[in-house]
């Protein structure tokens, strides 16, 4: 299916680009160490960014990522400290996620809230139940957590796919035939095209929209099992902020905020564009933190500008 | 001759209007069939309840002479009847193929079949003679495109009723042309169509039997042969039977320094380059039937529709016609749907007059509370609003009180011009009157008044002059003794 693949090109570039700078300005970067890290890394990110591309496409927003990625964590390691095994407190934590963003999709659609408002008090929901579980960062103790982060994919030139990079492949594969090989895909790019002319050629626009935040939810509460094997932890306050990066990272990706035009693959290129700034000012040492986020920010306003293009290109209503 | 689709005895009233009353319609496998009348005279209702978007309160719907019932649009569909809209009702943002197959997805081990929905895609444009890259983009295409994927949306192997609701509304000439002949391979193909047009010289091309419509109830219904346009105007406007000639002021002749100067001025696609004079205390009307242009012409000159050719003059000084402009030139405009455009209905009407004021006077110079008491009752006063005081909300008072609490906003800026759209629309006869009356009063003070409406009473009431409008052009300009129904109607109708 040929869709609108300027934005991704653009978004690939960059990230090649970036990466041809990084190896230039400092040995050994130009890796599949450094590649394979990147993913690591950035996997639970990547992950809930590619659930927050869903309901971006289908017009909505999705604010509760971060606090979901937090209490997935903190209810892991409380139920690790009862014996739970962690695949056991996973499967729960994930169908707790798709229940979770179920129930947000319906109340914005029964009661037509608008998104943001729903998810924010999810996002504040989510958080508290943190703190009612735990004040403190607890550990993952079971040995499944060491077995799970010991596994690897050897790549060509001595990097490594960690567990958690296979795991984020293995749901953006999933993603990817959803979106582009179901007719619940197909719906969510009407929904957010044109909300009003895709309810008229019969797209289920309740049915959708829970599925869609259902969707979210479940990538979400998936990405925060990634991160706590990953950081073999629960801490009330992990994936603070992470909701902003993810839908910067859908953004980055190439889909149009307004829902409607983007690609499911977007979200893997502006997550791992995301982590590679971050890796660059690493790299230098001397650089402030600071700089990743100024980077970052300055990222996001050329590809705005550059979408903004984009839009006016798909609508010649009066040309002549 | 057996119907394809016929509706016996519709009758559907919403809270406040009845919208249809006992109209039959129907249509035969092969023919075209017009569908004709002025903003409210229920086509939409009865394309709703055709097309299953809404359901009547009474009478019968029939199919192939069965009776049927659509709960909703997809039932409609599954039936048969196909619909597209004057607004192209696809999504822009997905592929042609996307927006034809959405909702009937070929599947292929349960995944969607993209191949096979391409090339259906095209096998149902090439029946349409469109041949395009059904993997771009909707929204690339011109609106022409656009309305003909639509179509090809609504024909289903078993689609054996398509209506077209205004279908060449955005179209150019050519592109009328060519929906028009595909209109004639359909009806060959043995399907009955429903072709809604403002557009009479469409209709008159097109239609094997005309169906006119008046406040819901069905005025006429016969061949193009038997109903020419000299019949039709006088049925859709409904003048016939009132034949009564309203006494009215008569004409005066303004002559002097103009205060408004309109040459050329037009749009293209919108409205044709037209000539118009507006001298200080001349009420000059604008007639036409709905989609003639009276709405663009009012907006043209007033700058809401920004023109490309022609140019304005007020009092002697060129603009360059925009909102601003001319309300800094004493021009006030009160448009057509006072709800959406003209008022903000949950402020009380003191804060109505004042938002006129201060938007003109600049926000620094704040009108103190005391001066926006003293207009408001002063217009309160002036207009006769029926309003127990200046503070309540607008959108809670009657019809004919909002309009005059519009006209109040336009009038507390002290305009030298002021352009009202349909100024009596949806208010009751007492309140018609009043404000019919006022616009006369207005005009004695004065003021240059410019009037487009669709009522013809409303118009010879009010007018010194009366441009009257076919198809988006200025066709004639009627003045003194000419200004009565059976010139403008003659006017409106003339080929």
């Amino acid at each position: 299916m040929k869709r609108t693949w300027l934005p991704l090109a653009a978004t690939i570039a960059v990230f090649v680009a970036l990466f041809g700078v990084g190896g230039a300005l400092y040995n050994h970067f130009l890796s599949s160490l450094v590649l394979g890290d990147i993913l690591d890394d950035n996997a639970f990110l990547i992950i809930a960014a590619i659930g927050a591309n869903f309901v971006i496409l289908s017009g909505g927003i999705d604010l509760s990522i971060g606090s979901m990625i937090g209490f997935v964590g903190v209810v892991m390691a409380k139920l690790d400290a009862f014996g739970w095994h962690p695949l056991a407190s996973a499967a729960v934590m994930i169908v707790f996620g798709a229940g979770f963003g179920a129930c947000q999709g319906l109340i914005i659609d029964f009661c037509e809230i608008q998104p943001f408002i729903v998810t924010l008090a999810g996002l504040f929901l989510l958080r508290g139940a943190c703190f009612m579980v735990t004040l403190d960062s607890l550990p993952l103790r079971h040995p499944f957590v060491s077995d799970f982060a010991a596994v690897a994919l050897p790549l060509p030139g001595g990097g490594f796919l960690a567990s958690s990079a296979l795991a984020m492949f293995a749901a953006l594969a999933v993603a990817v035939v959803i979106a582009h090989k179901t007719s619940f895909g197909a719906n969510v790019y009407a929904m957010g095209g044109d909300r009003t002319s895709a309810a008229l050629m019969g797209v289920p626009i309740r049915a959708t929209t829970v599925k869609v935040y259902a969707l979210g939810g479940l990538y979400s509460a998936f990405g925060g099992v990634i991160y706590a094997l990953y950081t073999s932890s629960g801490y009330p306050l992990a994936g603070s902020g992470a909701e902003l990066s993810a839908i910067a990272a859908v953004v980055l990706g190439g889909t149009l905020l307004t829902g409607g035009i983007g690609l499911v693959v977007g979200a893997l290129f502006g997550g791992m564009i995301l982590g590679l700034i971050a890796t660059l000012i690493n790299f230098n040492g001397s650089l402030n933190g600071a700089w990743i986020m100024i980077s970052s920010g300055v990222l996001l306003f050329v590809f705005i500008v550059m979408q903004r293009a984009l839009v006016g290109s798909l609508t010649p209503r009066s040309a002549s | 001759m057996t119907a394809r689709i016929e509706i016996v005895a519709a009758a559907k009233t919403y809270p406040g209007v009845r919208a249809l009353d006992d109209v039959d319609f129907h249509v035969a496998a092969g023919e075209v069939h017009a569908l004709l009348g002025e903003n409210g005279a229920g086509k939409s209702t009865l394309i709703k309840i055709m097309t299953g978007a809404a359901t009547a309160d009474a009478g019968e719907l029939r199919l192939d002479g069965r009776p049927m019932r659509f709960a909703s649009p997809a039932d409609a569909r599954a039936a048969g009847v196909g619909a597209v809209y004057q607004e192209v009702n696809l999504v822009p943002t997905l592929t042609v193929t996307e927006n034809l197959a959405l909702g009937r997805l070929p599947r292929r081990f349960g995944l969607v079949d993209w191949r096979a929905a391409r090339v259906q895609a095209r096998l149902r444009l090439r029946k349409l003679g469109v041949e395009i890259d059904v993997e771009r983009p909707l929204g690339v295409y011109s609106i022409a495109i656009q309305q003909l994927v639509a179509i090809a949306r609504a024909l289903d192997e078993d689609t054996s009723v398509l209506v077209l609701d205004e279908p060449t509304a955005s179209l150019d000439a050519a592109e009328t042309a060519r929906l028009l002949d595909i209109v004639r391979e359909l009806k060959g193909q043995g399907l009955a169509i429903v072709f809604i047009s403002h557009f009479l010289d469409q209709v008159y091309a097109i239609a094997d039997r005309l169906t006119v419509l008046r406040n819901g109830r069905r005025v006429g219904v016969g061949t193009p042969q038997e109903i020419p346009p000299a019949k039709l105007v006088p049925l859709m406007l409904g003048r016939e039977l009132e034949a009564v000639e309203r006494a009215r002021a008569a004409g005066q002749t303004h002559t002097g320094e103009p205060i408004l100067v309109a040459q050329g001025l037009g749009k293209t696609r919108v409205m044709a380059p037209f000539d118009l004079t507006l001298h200080p205390g001349e009420a000059v009307g604008l007639s036409g039937l709905l989609g003639a242009g009276r709405t663009e012409s009012a907006k043209l000159i007033f700058g809401a529709l920004r023109a490309d050719s022609g140019s304005l003059k007020i009092a002697g000084e060129k603009i360059n016609p925009s909102p601003r402009a001319s309300l800094a030139r004493g021009i006030a405009f009160c448009p057509e749907d006072r709800k959406a455009e003209g008022i903000f209905a949950e402020l009380s009407i003191r804060e109505n007059i004042a938002i006129a004021l201060q938007s003109k006077r600049g926000w620094l110079k704040a009108l103190s509370r005391a001066e926006q008491d003293r207009l408001a009752s002063e217009m309160i006063e002036a207009l006769g609003i029926a309003t127990p005081d200046a503070e309540k909300p607008v959108g809670q008072l009657s019809g004919g009180n909002q309009q005059k609490a519009v006209l109040a906003r336009a009038l507390v800026s002290d305009p030298r011009v002021l352009i009202l759209d349909e100024p009596t629309r949806g208010i009751d006869v007492g309140a018609h009157a009043e404000i019919v009356a006022l616009i006369r009063r207005l005009a004695g003070q004065g003021l240059a008044v410019l009037v487009a409406s669709s009522e013809l009473e409303e118009l010879i009431a009010v007018s010194d002059r009366v441009a009257v409008l076919r198809d988006r052009a200025f066709v004639g300009e009627l003045s003194g003794a000419d200004i009565n129904q059976q010139t403008i109607m003659r006017t409106i109708a003339a080929p």
